[in-house]
């Protein structure tokens, strides 16, 4: 490996969250974003099939994750623990909220047809969501945005990830079985 | 009810509970209906939906919740419009389902992203990243940099701030005051009146002082002498009380 992919490598396993280009490349300014883009693929590719960690891009950054296939046997021996599952209520309000924001409360309860006040406020408290401005018109209403915070937890890139209205099936399907009891 | 064909939801004898949980809401429960009923979402046999739809939020004891009463009143207002008669090749008359439908479809678009969203979080939860690191604390301070004289130096400053230690020793100093009251009945025995300082000589140290006023004090409360002090910070005058008697 290039002696900037083993920085980047020691960089990544360093830190605990996603890290973006931008704060990669701060690591040696006048290598320039190009170099660390190369290197970061380098990186990617070194770090292939023949390892239990992989380098994801998420989150508008990367970050060293384990392989999937790992999940179950590092869960059950708790080493590390899995995230809490969304409800649905959660799901559904953050869904309304990535796709129509910066959005209104008022205007997620109307899509939900049930007040979602509590339910935003718990994905406040989680740092999925944030106030980002305040609309126009009475009481000029707070607009809520998903976070960095948000991308992650789906292990979504960017929210260009999330699928295009249009490639939705129009189709009736059936709703979404209840969530089985973890 | 009866021609419908039974539904699990609002077969009401088998004892069969949703929860109001089970459901995010009116919405979320109407989609529940339809699919049930296998019909066509944009062509809602509204009659059917809203009669189902109350016996459930009757069954179900959900008419508690506002949300659920007012999607009831507003399918119940789209069946009575749907009923009134309109002329053949009217253009101008509007679906009264229309923005129900709308309201369906977009929700049953959520539903469906809430598919996704649920998939793509549960992928993301068998990838573990780094734990959780707390932010390190603060750097410790840099090595000391000292040389012999600059210790000496500094014990000297320290050793000057320890004060020197007050030390006080208690003894036992026990009060004479039967010596005191002795003393002072002789002095009665002799003076219908005395002053303070007849009692304690000029030599008289704290346990004397004390002994005499603990003994005057007790001698007039038994009445064997007043105490009387004729004017503010004037000298006390001890007097004998009623002599008569006491002779």
């Amino acid at each position: 490996m290039s002696p900037l992919a083993k920085l980047l490598e020691a960089a990544l396993f360093a830190a605990s969250r996603p890290l973006t280009l931008e704060e990669l490349a701060s690591l040696e300014p006048e290598s320039g974003e190009a170099a660390f883009r190369a290197a970061l693929d380098e990186l990617r590719a070194a770090y292939g099939d023949d390892h239990g960690v992989q380098l994801a891009e998420i989150a508008e950054g990367w970050q060293f994750l384990t392989r999937r296939e790992y999940a179950e046997t590092i869960d059950r021996a708790q080493f590390a623990l899995r995230p809490r599952r969304l409800s649905p209520a959660a799901l559904e309000t953050l869904a309304i909220i990535a796709y129509r924001q910066p959005v209104g409360r008022v205007e997620v309860d109307e899509i939900r047809g049930v007040d979602s006040g509590a339910v935003i406020d718990k994905l406040l408290e989680r740092g999925l969501v944030e106030i980002v401005t305040r609309g126009e018109g009475l009481g000029r209403p707070l607009l809520y945005g998903t976070t960095p915070q948000f991308l992650e937890i789906l292990g979504l890139k960017d929210l260009e990830e999330l699928p295009r209205l249009e490639e939705l099936s129009v189709a009736l399907r059936p709703p979404t079985p209840a969530e089985e009891p973890e | 009810m009866s021609a419908f064909s039974p539904s699990p939801v609002i077969r009401d004898q088998s004892g069969f509970v949703i929860e109001l949980e089970q459901f995010s809401g009116p919405l979320d429960l109407l989609l529940h209906l339809i699919h049930e009923e296998e019909v066509d979402i944009t062509d809602l046999p509204i009659s059917k939906i809203a009669d189902q739809f109350l016996a459930v939020i009757g069954d179900l004891g959900l008419n508690q919740a506002a949300d659920y009463l007012e999607m009831a009143a507003r399918l119940l207002r789209i069946k009575a419009q749907m009923l009134l008669p309109r002329r053949l090749g009217d253009d101008e008359w509007e679906d009264p389902r229309a923005e129900l439908v709308r309201r369906l479809l977009e929700y049953q678009q959520i539903r469906e992203l809430v598919d996704w969203l649920a998939r793509a979080a549960a992928v993301r939860a068998e990838r573990f990243g780094r734990g959780y690191e707390a932010p390190p604390p603060d750097a410790p301070p840099a090595p000391l940099q000292i040389d012999l004289n600059d210790l000496l130096a500094a014990a000297e400053r320290v050793i000057a701030l320890i004060p020197e230690p007050m030390l006080h020793r208690v003894v036992p100093r026990p009060l004479d005051v039967e010596g005191a009251t002795a003393k002072i009945h002789a002095l009665l025995a002799e003076r219908d009146s005395f002053a303070w300082s007849d009692v304690v000589g000029p030599g008289a140290t704290i346990v004397d002082v004390l002994s005499a006023f603990i003994a005057l004090l007790e001698l007039a409360k038994r009445g064997t002498l007043t105490l009387t002090q004729p004017e503010p910070f004037a000298p006390m005058v001890i007097r004998r009380e009623s002599p008569r008697e006491a002779a």
